[in-house]
């Protein structure tokens, strides 16, 4: 299913196909239309990519058939060994953890997963992570630092899940301990935000040294919706709010709030999984390449130095 | 101020501010009794028929945590800006000057030295009263100097929270600030001093999801609101209705959350002796005296 704005390009690509079969059903060369055509439909991609609003780039980054966390874990690193649970209270799908290569060097990764399809999106609980999701992650990072094992976490959640049972196993209180675990680990840490980098809970496993950004994905204080429903009183403002809150990729890296873009495949993610799946892993290889020369000591403090640094004011005349 | 709305029912009747005849009586937003102003201002905003703690204005809580004369500001001297150019039925620097003209702060924190108790400390204020606490850039700054400046000076940490949590008009930069002033705090663990937080009404979101629940020691004020996610939003997921007293002090004393419910009357007595406690361990020699005496 095309996206709303998809839906010319959609249509154009389908007349595309069908002259395909017209011309091969009826054995007649078309190859001069087709050509044409197409370049009207690269034109016609590169455009609509070029300019998507905000809202628009929230939609690509929830689109169903974007790479997952998992669509990466098979394709992006190697030798994955999925570790279940927290040691707590139980195991939360909302996130796998476990340990894998990642183009040759071990690797603590962990990963935030929405489903693929509804019934793994129930099962996953649309990426929404309780607290045990977090507890898990947290042991990761203690496993990481006992193996000097770099952590790669991907970020791809609409937020921590806001439900009874998360908030009375403290929810707030494990995504602060998580901040701090992870800004304390003395191995390089690199995150990327794949889709949806939603609040606190997206950050509780972003306190990286690098952090990356898929070019369409969003990273954000509060979700458009919910951002709408109490500055405008109305969730159906979600568009403008979505626009106020300046949350695309190169809104972040101009607020300095993440380090890197990484450029997706024309039509995005969905379009192109494996490609961007790739992408995605060049990115990190090279990323991971210039920390492990860093002592521990040297990673945390530049870990430091890094959120240290964000946010903007000035003094007081 | 929007973010105020969603916590309506907290918003205690009175006004700071007022001084007209009719601002010399209230009425208890819990027991609704008449209480006569000057009352509840000496009784520590404090309802002295059915002990509700109202919330607290920032200058009353330096004078209940800080020996007298003993304050000595710290904040003040950075001011917000508007990086994203944020406006919504509003724009965001007319909010931040309708606040700062309330105020007289540039934002929603006052940081400063003081003793408590004899002890040094440093002391960090979060004010309700500017929009709704909430945590942008110079809220984190400030909590970040503080708690770096503390540990330079060899001072404990004291945070007094009451935030609806991160402050959305600056996006993600706000978000960032959960981080900042988390990575802020290693500065006094390795100086072995003491960060107590005490949670009061009400502590949500990114506040409560970063610095505010990382003390070594957590007390709350009785019947505070203390959350990650708001109660309407948690009604709106759930689809039904919240246990009673759900994500209040009290609650959260029994899940385990905080380490104790502190009645404002005893806070400063309370927090001085778990200060006294945890700066008395023993001295670095000792310890290791003690490793070589045990192998």
């Amino acid at each position: 299913m095309p996206l709303p704005f998809e839906q010319p390009i959609e249509d154009l690509a389908a007349k595309i196909r069908d002259m395909r079969a017209y011309a091969t059903e009826q054995d007649i060369d078309l190859e001069h239309e087709i050509d044409a055509l197409q370049g009207r439909l690269d034109r016609l991609m590169r455009d609509t990519y070029d300019n998507l609003t905000r809202w628009q780039r929230v939609q690509v980054a929830r689109a169903p058939g974007r790479p997952t966390g998992l669509d990466y874990l098979q394709k992006a690193f190697d030798d994955f060994t999925e570790l279940h649970g927290d040691r707590t209270l139980g195991d939360d799908p909302a996130i796998v953890a476990g340990l894998a290569t990642l183009g040759g060097t071990s690797v603590v990764v962990i990963v935030q997963q929405k489903g693929r399809d509804t019934k793994e999106n129930i099962y996953r609980n649309f990426g929404m992570s309780h607290p045990s999701g977090y507890r898990k992650a947290m042991r990761m990072f203690d496993m990481a630092d006992r193996f000097r094992l770099p952590v790669v976490t991907l970020i791809d959640t609409p937020g921590a899940y806001p439900g009874l049972a998360a908030e009375e196993q403290g929810q707030a209180w494990v995504i602060a301990e998580s901040i701090r675990r992870m800004s304390e680990l003395q191995v390089p840490a690199l995150s990327v935000v794949i889709g949806e980098g939603g609040s606190g809970g997206a950050l509780a496993i972003g306190v990286a040294n690098r952090v990356l950004i898929l070019e369409n994905a969003i990273y954000s204080v509060i979700s458009p919706e919910s951002c709408a429903a109490i500055l405008w009183r109305d969730a159906g403002e979600a568009e403008r709010a979505a626009e106020a809150l300046k949350l695309t990729s190169r809104d972040l890296i101009a607020l300095g709030v993440v380090d890197r873009v990484i450029d997706e495949p024309l039509g995005g993610a969905h379009n192109s999984p494996d490609a961007a799946i790739d992408l995605v892993k060049q990115a990190l290889v090279e990323e991971l390449a210039q920390l492990t020369h860093l002592s521990g000591p040297q990673l945390r403090q530049s870990r430091y130095d890094r959120f240290r640094a964000l946010g903007r004011f000035e003094a007081v005349a | 101020m929007a973010l105020e709305r969603l916590f309506r029912r907290n918003k205690p009747t009175r006004k700071e501010d007022d001084t007209s005849p009719a601002g010399l009586w209230l009425k208890c937003d819990n027991c609704h009794a008449q209480i006569y102003r000057k009352d509840l201002v000496a009784n520590l905003h404090v309802c002295p028929e059915c002990g509700f703690h109202h919330r607290m204005p920032v200058g009353a809580r330096i004078e209940l945590l800080a020996d007298e004369g003993t304050f000595e500001r710290w904040s003040g001297g950075i001011k917000p800006l508007d990086p994203l150019e944020f406006e919504d039925t509003q724009a965001y620097t007319e909010r931040i000057e309708k606040a700062q003209k309330k105020s007289d702060n540039p934002d929603a924190i006052v940081t400063g030295a003081a003793l408590l108790a004899g002890q040094p400390i440093g002391l960090v204020l979060m004010d309700f009263s500017f929009m709704a606490g909430s945590m942008g850039s110079v809220v984190g700054e400030e909590i970040a100097r503080a708690a770096e400046r503390a540990a330079a000076e060899n001072r404990s940490l004291v945070v007094v929270t009451a935030s609806g949590g991160a402050r959305m008009q600056e996006g993600a930069l706000s978000l960032m600030q959960m981080a900042k002033t988390t990575v802020a705090l290693s500065a006094l663990a390795e100086k072995r001093l003491p960060y107590v937080a005490v949670l009061t009404d009400p502590t949500t979101g990114g506040v409560t999801a970063s610095f505010a629940t990382l003390g070594d020691v957590i007390f709350a004020e009785p019947g505070a609101l203390i959350s990650f996610a708001g109660p309407r939003v948690i009604q709106q997921t759930i689809r039904q209705d919240l246990p009673e007293g759900f994500q209040r002090s009290e609650f959260l004393l029994q899940k385990g959350m905080v380490d104790d419910v502190v009645v404002r009357r005893e806070l400063k007595a309370r927090v001085a002796a778990v200060l006294r406690l945890l700066t008395a361990g023993l001295p670095e020699k000792g310890v290791e005296a003690l490793h070589a005496a045990t192998v």
